[in-house]
């Protein structure tokens, strides 16, 4: 190889090193970018299979309450108003509220069910039980502790309790089985008291020793007795 | 035991008599769906419906009292329960902390401290097994004058500190005719206790651990549910920590907190329930 074409080799190859150097960083942000939407499109998807979209438009806007965890107390659910179409038939409302729940709050740090879980039923028997059956990542994907787990069942039970009035208890299945715990603490096995009104009077029906009463935007704090 | 279960339902007239002069007072029996509810330290809306008198059955009969009543059990083991284990590591932290090891390094702190404070120790799980919810709860209440103390770290909650949580409030009346409580419900009897040693742990480790809360909090908690004792379970915030040691300085000083706490608590168990019924 001539001298003349070993320079122009040379420049070619500093060219394509320049060249490089300014456009790797770039792809290397866009494949961060599609991968990211990738992520998000497939929970979307996931999403849309299990929920055919039961938010109708033409039904009244009514002021809703989401319990998600607190920005200002560690371990506490504040509520978050927010207006939207609610159904009337209480099933229908149930599920209404709790996908609204599973799509989280503005600030994600505040969720307190893992994003990629979803609500695959919701029933409602005769005796006012709640019936509420998560997809697998609800036990899988949720951070295992008592306190995250208390925190989960709280903010579903209380966003029930402050939406639909009929339900007075609420049994929670994992992909339509029974399961020992949430995510290896809080107990599963019984059922929640909802409406402490209605679940008082029928206690005897379901005599369980899972009832997350709290005041409003704290963890379960039954009153003591003396 | 059971044998002297079964002569209950046979003979109910002295049913009474022989459950009050011959059972130890805290571990009455045990069998796979339920047991006999000890007559001292439940609470008083568990308490089974024995209104006889020592010396007299329910027909009149004089009964001659030829054994006297076993003195009632004080607070002398602790036994601690290491979560988790085995192929089950708990919580996990984005540094590889398991809350598995975490909660065996704990424990062998407190063993210390209790036994220091003259309380005999006896763990749930050794080395990396796991026994089931139900093993450990019978490892638990075939001790007499016992309380059960579950270790936890959790993935949430503020780092650095500490919280002590009890079962939530049983709805309804949990005790059965003859006293008779089903297995899954045990705790239901010894909530007010419970509540009393949580209270007094929470607050120690509140002193010591800013952030963490005042009072103990409730969650339906799987493993307290089955423990016919007075029974809490104490979780530190939390195995997400970046570096382990930032966990690991705060062992001695749980572990200290706790054993003063249930040091403080045995006279309250000791002297349970106020003013000596039961």
């Amino acid at each position: 190889m001539n001298p003349r074409w070993r320079q122009w080799l040379f420049i070619g190859l500093a060219a394509a090193v320049l060249v490089a150097a300014v456009f790797l960083p770039l792809l290397r942000r866009s494949v961060k970018r599609s991968a990211r939407l990738q992520v998000q499109s497939e929970e979307q998807a996931r999403r849309e299979l299990l929920h055919p979209t039961i938010v109708n438009s033409s039904e009244p806007r009514v002021k809703t309450s989401l319990f998600w965890a607190s920005p200002e107390q560690d371990g506490a659910l504040a509520a978050v108003s927010v207006q939207m179409p609610l159904s009337n038939d209480p099933v229908l409302r149930a599920k209404q509220v709790l996908d609204t729940l599973l799509a989280g709050p503005v600030d994600a740090d505040l969720r307190t069910l893992p994003p990629d879980a979803a609500l695959l039923e919701f029933y409602l028997l005769p005796d006012g039980t709640g019936v509420a059956d998560f997809s697998d990542p609800m036990a899988t994907s949720l951070p295992s502790g008592i306190e995250s787990e208390q925190m989960a069942v709280d903010s579903i039970a209380r966003t029930l309790e402050a939406n639909v009035p009929q339900v007075q208890r609420l049994k929670i299945l994992i992909h339509g089985q029974e399961a020992e715990t949430l995510a290896g603490h809080v107990d599963l096995t019984g059922t929640f008291v909802v409406n402490t009104k209605g679940a008082v009077a029928s206690a005897a029906v379901a005599p369980e020793m899972l009832t997350p009463t709290s005041a409003p935007g704290k963890l379960s704090q039954p009153e003591r007795k003396p | 035991m059971l044998h002297g279960v079964r002569n209950a339902a046979v003979f109910p007239f002295l049913a009474g008599v022989l459950v009050l002069l011959t059972c130890d007072p805290v571990q009455v029996g045990v069998n796979l769906t339920g047991f006999l509810i000890p007559p001292s330290h439940q609470a008083p809306s568990a308490t089974a419906p024995a209104s006889q008198t020592p010396g007299a059955s329910q027909s009149g009969v004089p009964v001659r009292p030829t054994l006297t009543p076993p003195a009632r059990p004080t607070l002398s083991v602790v036994v601690l329960d290491p979560a988790h284990g085995g192929t089950d590591p708990g919580a996990r932290g984005g540094a590889g902390l398991h809350e598995s090891d975490v909660v065996v390094a704990l424990a062998s702190n407190l063993r210390a401290a209790l036994e220091k404070e003259g309380f005999q120790v006896i763990f749930t799980r050794q080395g990396n097994d796991n026994p089931s919810f139900d093993d450990r709860s019978a490892l638990a209440n075939a001790q007499s004058g016992a309380i059960f103390v579950s270790l936890h770290a959790g993935s949430t909650g503020l780092p650095g500190t500490v919280r002590v949580y009890t079962c939530p409030d049983a709805p309804g009346n949990l005790a059965a005719p003859g006293g008779l409580l089903p297995w899954n419900r045990a705790q239901a009897a010894f909530l007010t206790l419970s509540r009393k040693l949580a209270d007094i742990a929470q607050g120690e480790l509140a002193k010591q651990f800013k952030g963490s809360p005042n009072s103990a909090p409730t969650a339906a908690i799987r493993q307290l549910r089955s423990i016919a004792a007075p029974a809490i379970a104490v979780e530190l915030s939390s195995v997400s920590v970046d570096d382990r040691s930032e966990l690991d300085r705060m062992l001695p000083g749980v572990a200290d907190a706790v054993a003063r706490a249930i040091a403080s608590f045995k006279p309250v168990y000791d002297s349970w329930p106020p003013g000596g019924g039961g």
